[in-house]
């Protein structure tokens, strides 16, 4: 008979550490990050995997963290944006946000960073379509996109010159 | 989201036998991107979720003898970059990356949304136009129907409680038939989806399979406008007129978000047109 679990060990690693928490298989992860790990970078927004404003890295890869549930990262890597400020200095993606004032509210930001995070894993040097296609799950109501476009290609470039 | 209890069983046989034994109270879970929403807001519940994640058989997918095989934990990210599927049928790769966001991508199955029965959804009337098939686990052995089969209405399924889709077989296009997959609509989900294959000599149509998804409550094949087609110019513009009428009358329409019955019916009638057109001209397998 396969054991009905009420409560999971989730042992991971955020941003470079090891974790080990306890949660009810419903628990999300957004909420596992945000109440239980005190990282408030991710934000429930929609709570529909609609607008991206909860976005997280899992392995790498962008994930709603709104929706899916916080045992789903049992010995996985999760990166939040938390993650990308080493030694409290910003890194490359978040500085070239700033530079091209790829921000307003800042709401939809951390998502909005991380997705381009992993679109440049994975494709260091997108052209102008790339990057609209990877990026249109994450919603932005104030800049009108265009200036995020911007901050991504500016910060590929810095990446490939470097 | 209420509670729920999590069984992780190893294997499929583990896996039925977990949902005979909590019965109308449990309910497969495999990426949660559509079931997980649902039961956020309350319209379902189930003391518990059994996780299709922890079956290594249910991995991945695979091509042999002119099939691709994708197994039930096989994410449309999985399905989208996959090697086989790319080389073999580029047509569901692109269709693949064009489901949602990429973070619904990365995490739902191609499984798991043709057991959903979203209507509004893409994978159905994709698959259907392959004319794929579905393996099921059952307490009384295995059995397979065709996609077509397997969705009988909106969120509803053929399977019972205690079946399992272990994996969705999709044999190839037959050889020089092409396809293509048009899609339209405003909202997150897609108001409709048409797809088009075709086999053309001397321009004219000697096979063709039309189908239709998220207009009507469930992916549809369109058998009598396709038996219109048979054997018609491919430049027959009245005759494709009267393909897209079959298909606008055979669509069920229903007034809702993403617009009128009329509305849909005017879409439909038009995006069949295209969808042929598309196929004949720049169509892939």
């Amino acid at each position: 008979m396969v054991e009905a679990k009420e409560k999971i060990t989730v042992s991971f690693t955020v941003n470079g550490g090891d974790v080990e928490i306890q949660v009810a298989p419903e628990m999300a992860l957004v909420d596992m990050l945000r109440d239980g790990l005190l990282l408030k970078g991710a934000k429930r927004s929609c709570d529909m995997q609609v607008c991206g404003a909860c976005t997280v890295l899992v392995d790498g890869v962008p994930v709603s963290s709104c929706t899916v549930p916080a045992f789903e990262v049992r010995g996985k890597s999760v990166t939040t944006i938390e993650g990308l400020a080493a030694d409290d200095r910003l890194a490359g993606l978040t500085d070239a946000f700033i530079d091209n004032a790829a921000i307003q509210c800042g709401f939809c930001t951390p998502g909005m960073v991380l997705a381009a995070k992993s679109l440049l894993d994975s494709n260091p040097d997108p052209s102008e379509d790339e990057i609209k296609d990877y990026m249109r799950g994450n919603i932005c109501r104030c800049t009108g996109y265009k200036k995020i476009v911007e901050a991504i290609r500016e910060a590929a470039d810095k990446a490939v010159q470097a | 989201m209420k509670p729920f209890r999590l069984y992780e069983p190893t294997t499929i046989n583990e896996t039925v036998a977990t949902l005979s034994s909590l019965s109308v109270g449990g309910k497969l879970y495999a990426g949660g991107t559509e079931l997980l929403l649902a039961m956020k807001t309350g319209l379902l519940q189930y003391e518990g979720l059994v996780n299709v994640k922890s079956v290594p058989e249910l991995d991945g997918v695979s091509f042999a003898d002119d099939t691709l095989t994708i197994g039930a934990r096989a994410t449309h990210s999985m399905v989208e970059h996959s090697a086989d599927v790319l080389a073999h049928a580029p047509l569901i790769a692109s269709v693949e990356h064009r489901i949602a966001n990429v973070r619904v991508r990365n995490v739902g199955t191609v499984v798991g949304n043709l057991c959903f029965a979203e209507p509004h959804s893409d994978p159905g009337a994709l698959l259907l136009l392959y004319e794929a098939v579905v393996d099921i686990a059952s307490p009384s052995g295995p059995r397979s129907v065709s996609v077509e089969e397997l969705v009988v209405g909106p969120y509803e399924t053929s399977l019972a409680g205690d079946e399992l889709v272990t994996h969705v077989r999709v044999p190839l296009l037959p050889t020089g038939m092409r396809g293509a997959y048009l899609k339209f609509g405003y909202h997150h989900r897609p108001t409709l989806g048409v797809g088009a294959a075709v086999t053309v000599v001397d321009g004219k149509f000697v096979d063709v399979r039309l189908t239709l998804g998220s207009a009507p409550p469930k992916p549809t094949r369109l058998r009598e406008a396709e038996t219109l087609l048979h054997g018609a110019a491919t430049d027959d513009g009245a005759v494709a007129t009267e393909a897209g009428r079959i298909a606008a009358e055979a669509c069920d329409a229903i007034d809702d978000l993403h617009g009128s019955a009329e509305y849909k019916r005017h879409l439909v009638q038009v995006f069949v047109q295209r969808a042929l057109t598309e196929a004949v001209e720049r169509g892939v397998k």
